[in-house]
């Protein structure tokens, strides 16, 4: 076994996936009306719903700050960095068959990248809505716009992420206790392996 | 370092301008989005535009959590207070009054807008003349039969003619998630003054600020200059 995911990064991810289902939830009835008719407590819910997305990118935040997010950190430099043959993997849908898989595969990489940008996205256009008094009706217009087309790409994207890990239970068991079997690696990720076993010999 | 093509594992730092070119291109949309979503509107029309996120379509608020409902032979319209003669006015009585159609967006304070809505009612001034005001009234205070909601005009503003007591809108009776069967609605002003579930209209000296006012939204809530409306303050 190997480490794919050190304890800051498993501790970040589960803290987001709990703050995004929190929001997803809470906007349900925000957001429909047939939702909102069963729930009630409109103005509960939207507080919930304002208040968990001020604290939604501190997670991160707080794991960058310090060098407890060196793991984390290199994860990020491993999404900034793509090879030619991960770019034609994206753009022909993972027709690429003789690519050798660093750590994360091309749709990992652009999940992490969406995801990450989707939180700075919500966060501006949601204090737009949430203290529309400081900001113009266009603005305020603007933001609602972004708001809700973000929301519907994140819960599609979200849905695919869940369906992937679902399907590849491996990958998810690693995401829980953060290790991953050498095969699995040698498998999927054969460049991160090489990689890993260059870094520590003695493995 | 030299660089070795042998080795294209290196990789070309593509990541940091896709995060910062979809967070930037959200950002935009805060100032741009309104003049998107109405071109994607023209394009696409409202009907389909407004089923995707994003598209024109109504948000229901309720702060009550739940839509009252009280069928249309049912319901009642107090017209009390400073008048001389105080009415109790059932949905047939305002249908039997002149009819006036409005076409206009319904705007809401925190940004959202839906373009071009077809309503149906009567002038709230015919049936503030009807009841006739006092020489004394100032203001107009409204009540919902939802028990908590409840909004307030000037009298000059109560009077204008785009304020109306509507009992049709989007091409049929008002649904109760929309506030039906009878609603307020005040055309230049922000969503908010236009009472959902209105059962009384009582005409006082000084008008007690509504329920959204108390919470610390204005009382004169004027659209103004803003996606080619032109609605004149008037006090």
């Amino acid at each position: 076994m190997i480490v794919r995911f050190d304890s800051v990064e498993r501790l970040v991810h589960w803290t987001n996936a709990l703050l995004f289902m929190v929001l997803i939830l809470t906007a349900l009835p925000l957001y429909f009306a047939q939702v909102e008719s069963l729930v009630g407590r409109r103005a509960l819910i939207a507080e919930i719903h304002t208040w968990t997305g001020v604290i939604l990118p501190l997670p991160l935040l707080i794991a960058l700050s310090g060098s407890w997010g060196s793991g984390l950190r290199a994860d990020i430099r491993r999404f900034n960095l793509w090879t030619k043959g991960e770019l034609k993997w994206l753009m022909t849908a993972g027709k690429n068959p003789g690519l050798e898989m660093g750590k994360f595969n091309p749709g990992q990489k652009m999940n992490a990248i969406f995801v990450g940008s989707s939180i700075v996205v919500m966060f501006c256009t949601g204090f737009v809505l949430g203290w529309f008094n400081f900001f113009p009706l266009s603005w305020r217009t603007g933001a609602t716009f972004v708001h809700d087309v973000f929301a519907g790409a994140i819960v599609v994207v979200i849905a695919g992420h869940i369906v992937f890990a679902l399907a590849n239970r491996h990958a998810l068991m690693s995401m829980i206790s953060g290790r991953i079997s050498k095969l699995w690696a040698s498998q999927r990720a054969p460049r991160w392996l090489a990689e890993e076993q260059a870094g520590h010999p003695e493995i | 370092m030299s660089r070795d093509i042998s080795q294209p594992e290196q990789g070309i730092p593509i990541g940091r301008r896709v995060f910062l070119g979809i967070a930037g291109l959200g950002i935009l949309g805060i100032v741009f989005g309104s003049k998107v979503q109405s071109a994607v509107g023209e394009t696409i029309g409202t009907g389909i535009g407004g089923l995707l996120p994003g598209g024109d379509r109504f948000r229901i608020y309720s702060i009550t959590g739940s839509f009252p409902n009280i069928g249309s032979t049912d319901y009642r319209l107090t017209v009390s207070g400073l008048v001389d003669h105080p009415m109790t006015l059932t949905l047939d009585d305002l249908k039997s009054m002149p009819s006036v159609h409005l076409v206009k967006d319904f705007q809401c304070v925190t940004g959202w807008r839906v373009p071009q809505v077809h309503w149906e009612g009567v002038k709230l001034s015919d049936v503030i003349d009807a009841a006739g005001a006092r020489s004394q009234a100032g203001g107009v205070e409204f009540s919902s039969f939802d028990g908590a909601d409840t909004e307030s005009l000037t009298l000059s503003q109560a009077r204008r003619s785009d304020v109306i007591v509507a009992y049709r809108m989007l091409g049929g009776p008002i649904s109760s998630s929309h506030g039906g069967p009878v609603r307020l609605y005040v055309a230049p002003m922000y969503g908010y003054k236009s009472l959902k579930w209105l059962s009384g209209i009582r005409l006082v000296e000084k008008p007690v600020p509504g329920y959204w006012e108390q919470n610390g939204y204005p009382v004169d809530a004027w659209v103004g200059n803003f996606d080619g409306r032109q609605d004149a303050p008037i006090t």
